[in-house]
């Protein structure tokens, strides 16, 4: 029997995502499964009961009934208790959880006997996770509604114009944090034309901040702020008065600034104090994105915009849900990823492999019994160190480019042999052979110089064309088919039938390959356009 | 026509050779070098026919000989399809090979060549034309073995005899020794059961030394029995004094092995371990102990996800290998390639040297589903791309885009250059199934995270994506 999956209502307040959208539950259906939808779920995202129906999906009236008959629930926020009251003994969860700051829910949840699997929990640094990872994905879309809320709060243009009403300089834009968030933001900064800049405390992320439009800004201070799993770790004293100074000189000098700066299980770094929003130009715009941690900037209040300074510092909890169906779509695409590692056999049925690494990881509470944290996984068997020494990839010496210098003692081999054949050749040879000798060492050369350059495109035709070329062998038939005997002696007997018929094979044969061999490489330099 | 007249045709002949080889290393004077190839070779023949050394005795039987050889030749180039241009070539080389012995025998038989000559001349005509028949022999089996092997009608796995080094020995030293006993003899009867021997070894040499090659060596071997062919020409010119055979043949000899060369160092091994054969069955048959089996789970793709794919990147860097020839893809690839471009996207084809069967045959291919040549790259040209690329499709290819090459030390193809696609944000390979390539090595693209598999022929899959992506 396949399972169901249901797929409730978010409850919180304000939360507009849904966790399945109608064009997931089609694939959902494929795998083997059953889907439920409660009325109104994807309301607010705006994805119709009616579009969910024709995807497959029954729509299910109250939210009651719908935890009661599903098997698998999907959501995007934590549970509420009530949630939690209404959830089917048994019953499996996926969706965000945050164990480290909801004890209270996690016993909850153990008591219900369920199996939960904490989207937020995937071990990132797994690559064969990054499929179903919804904290890359919703950080994306986070990083460009806050771009996107900067300008609705900013009062000018972001790209820079020369127009017959005046010159409008471009926005300078901050952005601190170069994560996922920060790097969507830097990108759609840059493609509304404003001068992005970028700090990160992980330089490694220096050319990722650059290809996406931005500039990196450094921190005058030598320390690497690596912290395992992709995040930032916190760092030394002297490193942040370095950075503080930083900032404050950014401050002075943006119109815009946004923050992105987590540290897992910490509040957020203060990076932005009152004294720099106060040196602000009236009209900035700061957009916190750390505000649910506590904020970045010292004046933030969660959830709210206010103006403070003459500058506005945007403090919304809820980036992610304001493109709600976008981040819908992102959000059940990665679930779906999800679905499909736990369901191999694509017959609607759920095996919560706990030997499977990126399954470990999510999964927070197995029947019941909590299994929260996991330990780490194992990680990728050769670790970056031991592949270097096989990836001395000898650069391959392209022809046509110049070929370094030969090793002395093999040039010294190569011309001594040379110079023996040649004295050999010159102690014993008769003078007529001598002649067609130096002809012969010439064209070899002449040969290699004239072909060495020839490009890969080319070497199909140049073998057809040198093939027929070397059909030139049909002189030597011709010279021997009739020759003139009367210069040479008269009385020789000479096999002239055989002769004759061996000329005629052989000229025969050297004009197929004449006339094909130049025909064809006619027919294939015709091919070859621009 | 006087004899100086004809040696001033002969020069004139011999630059235009020049000019085209010349004129072949580029696309824009590629044409043009054909042409002076062609003008070459009529100026040659006709400086010959009406020179000195032709009565007009032999006039009938060369224009029927000529007129039979004009009318065949056509008649290939006209019909040959471009997939089949490898086995073409080998068919011809074998022309050029048989010629080259019968000319030598004619020689060999005509007592009116050796009639002015010194000792000591006479035995170097002797051994040049022993060589000729030797080289051209070897070049005439060796082509129709490797022409079988192309078209499919002997086994393209490399067949190995039990002791084929010293089989091969053994034919060297006996060639050696009837050679002694061939210039020793004192006349054309005496001398006829060397020759015979010699023939008869060197025919079975060259069947031995092709039959041992296989697969993905097929460019090398090609390139090879070219360079062979101007070699046998070359010899032919040492007969007969001739200097325009000797110029031509050097050129296309030495061209030739240069090519060898080139596909030699693209597949980062040596010419004599190619031209010994039997590759991976000496040192890697099966991997050796410490080699990482690649490991992971292979993830597969529908032709309608392709498409998708394909529709929402922005870079794309297609991948031929042969299994697009055998598919016959390269239309429907075109096709692709077009409506890609339509929609703004970058599609680029990245070329390996030895992808396929012959020296350049992916670039003639795709040349003749009218691919414009701009986009087409070679393998240093874009191998730094990668990572900017959003799609990387690989079509019918396995060894050249394996990255053991790279990351393995212990993997028979290690070091061998090989294009980056696992580089790509996504790789989709096509393929028949999971077998291994030519090398016999197992491929860890397969396994990426980033990569995809589209199982199937390649021609249907490819369609199957055309129509997605029109539909769109």
């Amino acid at each position: 029997m396949s399972l169901l999956i249901g797929v409730p209502r978010e409850v919180f307040p304000g939360e507009k995502r849904v966790a399945t959208v109608p064009e997931v539950v089609e694939k959902l259906i494929k795998l083997g499964f059953r889907v439920a939808v409660e009325t109104g779920a994807g309301d607010a995202a705006n994805f119709a009961d009616d579009a969910y129906r024709a995807a497959g999906a029954e729509v299910v009236p109250t939210a009651a009934m719908l935890w009661a008959k599903s098997d698998i629930v999907f959501k995007v926020r934590p549970p509420s208790p009530e949630e939690v009251g209404l959830m089917r003994k048994d019953g499996v969860l996926v969706d965000f959880i945050w164990p480290a700051q909801n004890p209270e829910l996690m016993q909850l949840l153990a008591a219900k006997k369920a199996t939960v699997l904490a989207i937020d929990c995937l071990p990132r640094q797994l690559s064969r996770a990054q499929k179903m990872d919804a904290l890359t994905s919703m950080a994306g879309v986070s990083g460009y509604r806050a771009v996107i809320e900067a300008a609705n709060a900013f009062g000018r243009f972001f790209n820079g114009q020369i127009t017959a009403a005046g010159k409008i300089p471009p926005a300078k834009v901050f952005i601190a944090g170069a994560g996922v968030a920060g790097l969507a933001a830097i990108g759609t900064a840059a493609n509304l034309g404003a001068i992005v800049r970028a700090n990160d405390t992980r330089s490694e992320v220096a050319d990722q901040v650059v290809s996406l439009g931005g500039e990196f800004v450094k921190v005058n201070y030598e320390e690497e702020g690596s912290g395992g799993g992709g995040y930032a770790k916190v760092m030394s004293e002297g490193f942040q008065q370095a950075q503080r100074e930083m900032y404050a000189k950014q401050a002075r000098e943006s119109d815009i600034i946004i923050t992105t700066a987590l540290i897992p299980g910490k509040p957020a770094p203060k990076l932005i104090t009152a004294d720099m929003v106060m040196s602000m130009r009236p009209g900035s715009v700061i957009v916190d994105m750390a505000a649910e941690q506590g904020g970045n900037c010292e004046l933030t209040e969660p959830g709210k915009a206010v103006v403070k300074h003459g500058v506005t510092i945007v403090g919304y909890t809820d980036l992610a849900s304001r493109l709600a169906r976008q981040s819908s779509t992102l959000y059940s695409n990665n679930l779906f990823r999800l679905t499909e590692e736990l369901c191999k056999t694509k017959d609607g049925v759920v095996d919560v492999n706990m030997e499977d690494d990126a399954i470990r990881g999510l999964t927070v509470i197995k029947d019941g019994t909590i299994t929260w944290p996991a330990p780490p996984p194992k990680l990728p068997a050769a670790p970056p160190a031991a592949a270097k020494p096989a990836a001395v990839v000898p650069k391959a010496k392209g022809h046509g480019e110049a070929s370094g210098p030969m090793a002395g003692t093999k040039t010294a081999v190569i011309f001594g042999t040379a110079a023996l054949l040649f004295l050999l050749v010159g102690r014993f040879a008769p003078p007529s052979f001598l002649g067609h000798f130096t002809v012969f060492i010439l064209a070899c050369f002449v040969g290699y110089m004239v072909v060495w350059n020839v490009k890969p495109a080319l070497h199909t035709p140049l073998m057809s064309v040198t093939n027929a070329v070397s059909s030139i062998i049909a002189i030597g038939a011709l010279v021997q088919i009739a020759p003139d005997l009367s210069k040479i002696s008269a009385d020789l007997t000479r096999p002239e039938e055989w002769i004759r018929w061996l000329s005629v094979g052989a000229i025969t044969l050297a004009t197929i390959n004449m006339f094909g061999g130049f025909a064809v490489t006619q027919r294939m330099l015709q091919m070859f356009r621009k | 026509m006087s004899s100086s007249l004809s040696t001033v045709s002969y020069i004139g002949a011999t630059i235009l050779f020049i000019l085209c080889l010349g004129g072949l290393s580029n696309q824009e004077t590629s044409r043009r070098g054909n042409l002076y190839g062609m003008i070459g070779m009529a100026i040659a023949v006709v400086a010959t026919i009406f020179g000195v050394q032709v009565t007009s005795a032999g006039l009938p039987y060369i224009v029927g000989a000529m007129a039979v050889g004009a009318a065949t030749g056509l008649y290939l180039a006209r019909m040959v399809q471009m997939t089949q241009m490898p086995e073409l070539v080998a068919f011809m080389h074998s022309m050029v090979g048989l010629a080259a012995m019968l000319v030598g025998y004619a020689n060999f038989v005509d007592p009116a060549v050796s009639v002015s000559l010194t000792p000591a001349e006479n035995a170097i005509h002797e051994i040049e034309m022993y060589l000729g028949v030797l080289i051209g022999a070897v070049t005439f089996s060796g082509s129709v073995i490797a022409f079988g092997k192309l078209s499919g009608k002997i086994t393209g796995k490399p067949v190995l005899l039990p002791g084929r080094h010293l089989l091969n020995l053994a034919g060297l030293l006996a060639v050696i020794y009837f050679g002694y006993a061939f210039v020793n003899a004192h006349s054309v009867a005496d001398a006829m059961t060397p020759m015979i021997v010699m023939t008869v070894v060197a025919l079975l040499f060259g069947v031995h030394m092709v039959m041992a090659i296989g697969g993905a060596d097929m460019p090398v071997v090609v390139s090879m029995l070219n360079s062979y062919s101007g070699w046998a020409a070359a010899a032919t010119g040492f007969m007969l004094n001739n200097d325009l055979l000797i110029v031509t043949g050097a050129l296309v000899g030495s061209s030739g092995a240069i090519l060898s060369y080139i596909m030699c160092a693209a597949m980062n091994r040596h010419f004599l371990s190619v031209i010994a054969g039997g590759f991976g069955t000496d040192s890697g048959a099966s991997p050796s102990a410490g080699a990482v089996q690649p490991a992971g789970e292979v993830n597969p793709i529908l032709a309608a996800e392709t498409a998708e794919l394909l529709r929402d990147a922005k870079n794309v860097i297609i991948v031929p290998g042969y299994g697009m020839a055998v598919a016959q893809a390269q239309h429907t690839v075109n096709e692709i390639t077009q409506v890609l471009r339509a929609k703004g996207i970058n599609v680029r084809f990245g070329i390996h040297p030895v992808a396929g069967r012959m020296p350049g045959h992916m670039n003639v291919l795709l040349a003749e589903a009218k691919v414009p040549y701009d986009i087409v790259f070679e393998m240093d040209e874009l191998n730094d791309d990668f990572p900017t690329t959003d799609v990387a499709m690989v079509i019918g290819a396995n060894d050249i885009v394996n990255p053991a090459a790279q990351d393995d030390p212990t993997s028979p193809i290690a070091g061998m250059p090989v294009l980056e696609v696992w580089k790509a944000k996504n790789s989709i390979v096509m393929k028949r199934s999971m077998a291994s390539g030519y090398a016999g090595v197992d491929n860890p693209l397969f396994y990426k995270d980033n990569n995809r598999m589209l199982f199937g022929d390649a021609k249907k899959m490819l369609d199957e994506v055309l129509v997605a992506l029109k539909a769109a």
